[in-house]
């Protein structure tokens, strides 16, 4: 008998009994459903994840300043890090693109009698959107002759813009922190929540001078970190090490003692992360596997009293030469039929299904932008593994079917 | 050298400790265009004999020849081989596949042979159902049909491979005397005709009366083999010696 007989014997067997054969399909297609929508929504997460670095700048390098053991003794008031590391960073290491200074400050934004809380004040350098590969919607960022002089002068994120100014042109309005005034200048373009979901828009950026010099009062020279971005994501290592040896040497730490910063870059938090997805995703498909697997069982079971049911069709069937291979084939390529179809409708019922879960967690949150991931390659996957499932559990019962006796196959009624 | 030659042929079932002999010692021959019959009374081995004529069963011990072929030592795909090949089959209860077209069944022993298109196989199918007077009910199911026209169709898919041998355990045993007599007639005609060579157990003697040659089995023994009605139908009613 060729395959394609098979097949069409299979076929006409399964639309014999209809409603079995629905049944049995049901238990492969939530097994491959769940598969797909708990392998995709695992990708989706870890899509997001390294999206998320990516927007933060995977080639983000950030200094922090390290309080120094002298002597045995911790002295964490002296300066370390300071706005000429950075300059030199940015002009010494050749796998460096940018770098700034970043000072930190806290007050109360207040324009007219609105006033507003920004999750970030900092004071920066003029390369700080070159460092975070970010751009302006309006006006201009800040230049280096306003961080010479300490312009009172600052860049607002999208929010402060929406909470302080509601439809009103923020440009060339001033605001109010500690009583200073600062002249906006330029609006950052729109970045959305981060993975913590911290608004990034609720910013406000001014020269770290003028931080320094009227927020803060301070004469010091000293930053609270240094944010410098590699040339490339692949250069991150190597722009780390250069920035290291530079420090190193500039702020001569004799060897053997501990050093006064640390050199922090991204790529290693985002890895572990990318561990963290990979484990949920690996949960999941376990999860999900197991379903297949009821599945499958479902199937064998069914075939069985379907083999037991048509023992008289099988003794007829043999009588008239079929071999056992033929009725092997025969009941294999029906549960093969069984889980491929069933295979077919999970795959999309899940895909459907994580498209869905995913455009519902980008509703209730808004700027999150969950990816959705439409796994090709996963679908495939699926697919051979549905048909696996019926190669698996419809052995059993087609090999049961074709070792049958013909005379007692024919006597059954 | 005949059709089918048995010798010696045992058929012993293990029950228990005590071994039941359903086939002793069977020796005969068969040449090609007869028409025989078996008959017996209930138990005396004509079933075993007919399935292991028709390569459905297998000797315990003994020898058949088949167109030359050794049967008795053939694997279980061979034998499949050969039935499908030089065997039609016609069992009492018809043994037609339900939910399935008169046409369809016929197709059956067909899907079993190579080299054959669809087309081809649909061709002969309702070659076979005219051949049996079933040409206007191709595409009848089974249920749709009665006892003698499923018979029919079941002759139909018995001849669809242009077997030597035409075999029937019983074929008339669930069918009235009309139709029954209508179904002797058709398979008659296919031996006188078509020179096919018919073997049918019968416990009727109506129906044994057509055959040209009679074989009386009891306890597993060939107890009578005869061309006379007569003789035959003494030696079935001899109460055995006791
Ligand atoms: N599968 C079997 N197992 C055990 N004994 C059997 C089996 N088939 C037939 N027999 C026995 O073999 C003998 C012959 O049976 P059978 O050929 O069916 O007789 P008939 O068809 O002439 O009525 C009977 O005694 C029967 O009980
Ligand atoms: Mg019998």
């Amino acid at each position: 008998m060729t395959i394609w007989d098979t097949f069409r014997v299979a076929i006409r067997a399964l639309r014999k009994n209809k409603m079995r054969a629905g049944l049995t399909v049901l238990g492969v297609v939530i097994g491959i459903a769940a598969v797909t929508t708990m392998v995709s929504i695992g990708q989706s997460a870890s899509a997001l994840v390294q999206n998320q670095f990516m927007a933060l700048g995977t080639n983000v390098i950030v200094v922090f300043p390290e309080s120094q053991q002298r002597g045995g003794v911790r002295q964490s008031l002296t300066v370390t890090l300071t706005a000429a590391d950075s300059r030199e960073i940015a002009n010494q290491c050749d796998a460096v693109l940018a770098s700034t200074p970043l000072v930190g400050a806290q007050g109360q934004l207040i324009y007219g009698n609105t006033n507003w809380n920004a999750n970030e004040l900092s004071g920066v350098g003029a390369d700080y959107l070159l460092v975070r590969n970010w751009a302006m919607a309006a006006g201009d960022f800040f230049t280096e002759d306003d961080i010479k002089s300490g312009a009172k002068v600052c860049v607002i994120g999208h929010t402060v813009v929406t909470k302080l100014f509601q439809t009103a042109n923020p440009i060339d309005q001033v605001i109010r922190v500690k009583n200073v005034p600062f002249r906006v200048v330029g609006v950052l373009e729109k970045k959305g929540v981060d993975m913590v979901g911290n608004d990034r828009d609720n910013i406000v950026l001014m020269p770290y001078t003028t931080v320094r010099k009227r927020l803060q009062g301070s004469s010091f020279d000293n930053v609270n970190a240094i944010l410098v971005s590699a040339v490339s994501p692949t250069r991150m290592n190597e722009a780390t090490k250069q920035i290291d040896q530079l420090l190193f040497e500039r702020h001569r730490i004799e060897p053997g003692k501990s050093k006064d910063f640390r050199v922090q870059d991204t790529t290693e938090i985002a890895q572990t992360f990318g561990i963290v997805t990979g484990v949920l995703t690996l949960m999941l498909s376990a999860i999900a596997g197991i379903s297949l697997l009821v599945g499958g069982v479902g199937i064998m079971n069914i075939m069985l009293v379907s083999v037991t049911e048509r023992t008289k069709e099988i003794g007829i069937r043999m009588a008239i030469g079929a071999s056992g291979r033929d009725i092997l084939n025969q009941f294999l390529v029906e549960a093969i039929v069984l889980s491929l179809i069933g295979g077919a409708i999970g795959v999309t019922l899940g895909t459907t299904a994580s498209v869905g879960a995913t455009l519902l967690i980008n509703y209730f949150n808004p700027g999150q932008d969950w990816p959705i991931v439409i796994s090709v390659q996963a679908a495939v996957i699926a697919l051979l593994f549905a048909g696996g499932v019926g190669v698996f559990f419809g052995y059993y019962p087609a090999r049961r079917a074709s070792r049958m006796d013909p005379i007692e196959a024919l006597r059954y009624e | 050298m005949a059709l089918i030659e048995l010798r010696e042929v045992q058929r012993v079932y293990e029950l228990g400790d005590h071994p039941v002999y359903a086939l002793r010692k069977v020796s005969l021959d068969i040449d090609r265009g007869e028409f025989v019959a078996l008959i017996g009374p209930s138990g005396s081995g004509k079933s075993t004999l007919m399935n292991t004529l028709g390569c459905l069963d297998r000797p315990s011990s003994g020898s058949y020849r088949l167109d030359g072929e050794e049967i008795a030592t053939m694997s279980r795909d061979e034998r499949a081989k050969i039935r499908n090949r030089q065997l039609g089959f016609v069992f009492q209860n018809f043994n037609l596949l339900n939910r399935t077209s008169a046409v369809e069944n016929v197709e059956l022993p067909l899907l079993y042979r190579r080299g054959l298109s669809s087309k081809e196989r649909r061709g002969i199918a309702v070659e076979m159902l005219r051949k049996v007077g079933l040409g206007d009910r191709l595409y009848h199911h089974s249920s749709q049909l009665s006892g003698g026209q499923q018979q029919r169709v079941a002759i139909a898919r018995a001849l669809a491979t242009s077997p030597s041998i035409l075999m029937g355990d019983e074929p008339t045993g669930n069918l009235d005397s009309k139709t029954s007599r209508e179904v002797i007639a058709l398979f008659r005609e296919l031996n006188e005709q078509q020179g096919i060579t018919v073997i049918l157990v019968t416990h009727d003697p109506t129906v044994a009366k057509n055959a040209n040659r009679m074989i009386v089995l009891r306890d597993g023994s060939v107890v009578a083999d005869t061309s006379d009605f007569q003789v035959a139908m003494r030696e079935l009613h001899q109460e055995p010696a006791e």
